[in-house]
């Protein structure tokens, strides 16, 4: 429903096209949608009321451009200000001491534990000398998590099992900081509930004791409406310098992000955004805003391509594709370099409307039928790869017997790819022509 | 202390919110007016009900109020009485084929306390007199084996767990061996935690009930979704996604002591026709408690 914000918003919007302004009675259905997506992406109703006021304030008085689609502007309005009010810039952690302690906190199953692992390899990579220390003695094997990480991540962690009392734990662990030149303590604490006061006394006594420079809410991206009360709770107890949006990979809109910092004011520093233990990243405030919104990420798509596509190679992939010399192991480079971006859905996912295309596809056959083509192909020697016209009958058994493909299935990829081939030379061609021809022979061949 | 006390205590907050908004607004003003429709909105909307949950409640109320006017029932009467009708629209879906040992698969997104739910989903099986043992399958998370391992130590409960990093699959194999060697009469396979937009992983889950299902036709007979009650709108997306890869039976809501949301349960249950089957309302391991609708609405709306 939300995922078509935009083009609901601009349908409600055509009608005012050619008014000079927007008024108070002509926005009200628009915002209503605009109300509805927040709600939908997990945004508090109280934060949802207040947005809403607000951009309604400022919009009236608008001019709207008569170049401009209203609707368009007033998304575009509505996009900024959310970034504005998640937050513009990135805020760095304050690390100041020696040693100096960072205290994660959250509710049960948050993503502490694994959090304080990434974080150790972050701060490391930065130069620093992170100490992991656990401080959860409460979940079972909780301590043993910290440690397979640490050794995972070739970090120092310090744990004592048996020990139930955390301050002791941090008492022992700022010595051997002090004594191994660890400058940076990450203390990984027992999830709770914030309404749990004996818990929240605890951490608050650890906090007296480690004096933290960062005390970091660590928080489920797919939190909902409770997300205010937690932050709240926290903020109030602790003082939290920060938060850390978790599981940020999955489809939660991130609504909480929102709410968290209207109520608290307080930065979102960093999102987890996989399994993987560099998978952790910035807040980048536009990104979430365009969630919230529905409206896509092609930033990260971008970002993805340009980490999964190696520009010399897209250079030299076009020349050939130009001269009509696109083999059957380009073909491969290309559906393998495809693969690196993620599954066909995220793709799509991170399209604007993205999201309705996934759900009206069956984007997961389209995914199997290239993973069958790549087994095609991997069964041809280099030879046949380059000059498909070597596959004779003989061949063309042996090639779908060893991919488990029927020859018939087989040959209708030959021939896909044949014709792609084919237009490919066309193109080539028609450039080459148009290139020749100027841009006065352009204009004529598009009908000017 | 009795099953529907305990759905009440842990509702209290979440009973307190609304009750005290109904409140409001019916003896401010006994008009049912746009502002009044609207502060019932808000209070339904800010417990996680969701968009199309709550517009359903507040339909139901107006037709409601306008055939038979305020005196005759009452909003909290009325809400209560959509809520229950929403639980109840369920599709059965518990396997019906006989077997001496019955296996079920806890599946869900990470940090909702899948491997807690499981141990303690043994546990009641235990004292009800059965021969439970628990499956290590989240061979990923760093030491979640390890944890799983405890709780058995705890709780007396034999676990069967594979190596870090082996197959989910070839440990549920083995664990089914085991469990048929042994007698044992119920077995909690505990899977690593999945987002469920990761289309690998929900496959590599898909693997572990194949494998399951060749052992024993029919297994595993109950698959049950571990939801964070904490969750918002997003527990549409897990449910729906989880539900088309291995077909849920059930949902087990866990921490739902601590927040005053439940609305989510509702609205997954009317649209998705997936009972919740046991709801987690504490830490210790009788805190999971089987889920009954009626008791649940009353404690949510209950004055």
């Amino acid at each position: 429903m939300f995922d078509s914000l935009s083009s609901k918003l601009q349908n409600a919007f055509r009608n005012l096209r050619g008014l000079g302004k927007i008024s108070e009675d002509n926005i009200a259905e628009s915002l209503r949608e605009v109300r509805t997506a927040l709600l939908e992406a997990d945004v508090h109703f109280k934060v949802a009321k207040d947005f809403i006021e607000q951009v309604k304030q400022k919009s009236l008085g608008q001019e709207v451009l008569a170049s401009v689609q209203p609707g368009q502007q007033i998304v575009k309005f509505i996009h900024d200000e959310l970034v504005t009010l998640l937050g513009s810039d990135h805020h760095a952690l304050q690390l100041s001491g020696n040693p100096s302690s960072i205290l994660l906190v959250g509710l049960h199953g948050a993503g502490k534990t694994t959090t304080a692992g990434k974080l150790a390899r972050l701060l490391s990579k930065q130069g620093r000398s992170p100490l992991l220390v656990a401080a959860d003695v409460y979940r079972p094997a909780a301590m043993n998590q910290l440690e397979t990480l640490g050794q995972q991540l070739n970090q120092p962690v310090f744990a004592k099992h048996g020990q139930n009392d955390v301050l002791s734990i941090a008492r022992e662990a700022t010595e051997f900081a002090l004594a191994n030149n660890r400058n940076t303590l990450i203390v990984d604490t027992a999830g709770r509930l914030q309404i749990d006061e004996p818990l929240i006394q605890e951490l608050v006594r650890l906090r007296d004791l480690l004096k933290p420079q960062e005390i970091l809410l660590v928080l489920d991206a797919a939190t909902g409406q409770e997300a205010v009360n937690v932050a709240t709770h926290f903020d109030k107890a602790l003082g939290i310098t920060g938060v850390i949006l978790t599981k940020l990979d999955g489809d939660a809109r991130g609504g909480a992000a929102l709410s968290l910092r209207a109520v608290t004011g307080k930065p979102i520093k960093f999102v987890g955004v996989g399994e993987k233990h560099d998978d952790f990243e910035p807040f980048h405030p536009q990104r979430i805003a365009g969630r919230i919104l529905g409206m896509g990420d092609v930033v990260s798509l971008v970002e993805k391509a340009a980490e999964a596509i190696d520009e010399e190679d897209a250079r030299k992939l076009e020349e050939k594709m130009r001269r009509g010399q696109f083999t059957l192991q380009d073909f491969l480079d290309q559906l393998r370099a495809m693969k690196k971006l993620g599954s066909l859905e995220s793709v799509v996912n991170l399209l604007p409307g993205g999201a309705e295309i996934a759900k009206n596809n069956d984007l997961g056959k389209s995914e199997r039928e290239f993973k069958r083509m790549e087994g095609m192909i991997c069964a041809m020697t280099t030879q046949e790869r380059s000059r498909p016209e070597l596959l004779n009958a003989k061949r063309r058994l042996r090639i779908a017997k060893g991919s488990a493909v029927t020859v018939a299935e087989l040959n209708t990829t030959l021939n896909k790819f044949a014709q792609m081939q084919d237009m490919m030379k066309k193109m080539g061609k028609l450039q080459k022509m148009m290139g020749r021809a100027g841009g006065a022979g352009l204009g004529k061949f598009m009908g000017r | 202390m009795g099953l529907f006390d305990r759905f009440k205590a842990a509702l209290g907050k979440t009973n307190a919110v609304l009750t005290h908004e109904i409140k409001r607004v019916f003896s401010g003003s006994p008009k049912l007016d746009a502002t009044s429709m609207e502060t019932i909105e808000v209070a339904l909307l800010s417990a996680d009900f969701g968009v199309s949950m709550t517009s359903r409640i507040l339909k139901a109320v107006k037709t409601s109020y306008e055939s038979q006017g305020s005196q005759s029932s009452s909003v909290s009467e009325i809400a209560q009485r959509e809520v229950i009708s929403a639980l109840q629209q369920t599709t059965p879906v518990a396997n019906g084929i006989a077997s001496a040992l019955r296996i079920v698969s806890v599946v869900g997104v990470n940090g909702t306390g899948k491997t807690t739910t499981c141990a303690k989903l043994a546990y009641l099986q235990q004292t009800a007199g059965h021969k439970p043992m628990l499956a290590a399958c989240d061979t990923f998370r760093a030491a979640a084996v390890d944890q799983l391992k405890v709780w058995g130590t705890r709780l007396n409960i034999p676990v069967i767990a594979g190596a870090p990093g082996a197959d989910p699959a070839a440990v549920a194999h083995d664990a089914v061996v085991a469990a048929e060697s042994r007698g044992i009469d119920w077995l909690y396979i505990d899977t690593a935690g999945r987002m469920h937009t990761k289309a690998n992983l929900m496959q590599e889950l898909q693997k572990i009930h194949r494998v399951i299902a060749k052992k024993i036709p029919g297994a595993p007979h109950d698959v049950l979704l571990v939801l964070d009650a904490s969750t918002g709108m997003n527990a549409f997306a897990q449910a729906r996604e989880f539900h088309s890869t291995v077909q849920l039976t059930g949902l087990v809501v866990t921490k739902l002591d601590g927040t005053s949301k439940a609305g989510m349960i509702v609205a997954i249950q009317h649209e998705l026709g997936i009972p919740v089957r046991y709801v987690g309302l504490g830490e210790n391991p009788d805190d999971l408690q089987p889920f009954d609708a009626t008791a649940f609405a009353q404690a949510l709306f209950a004055a």
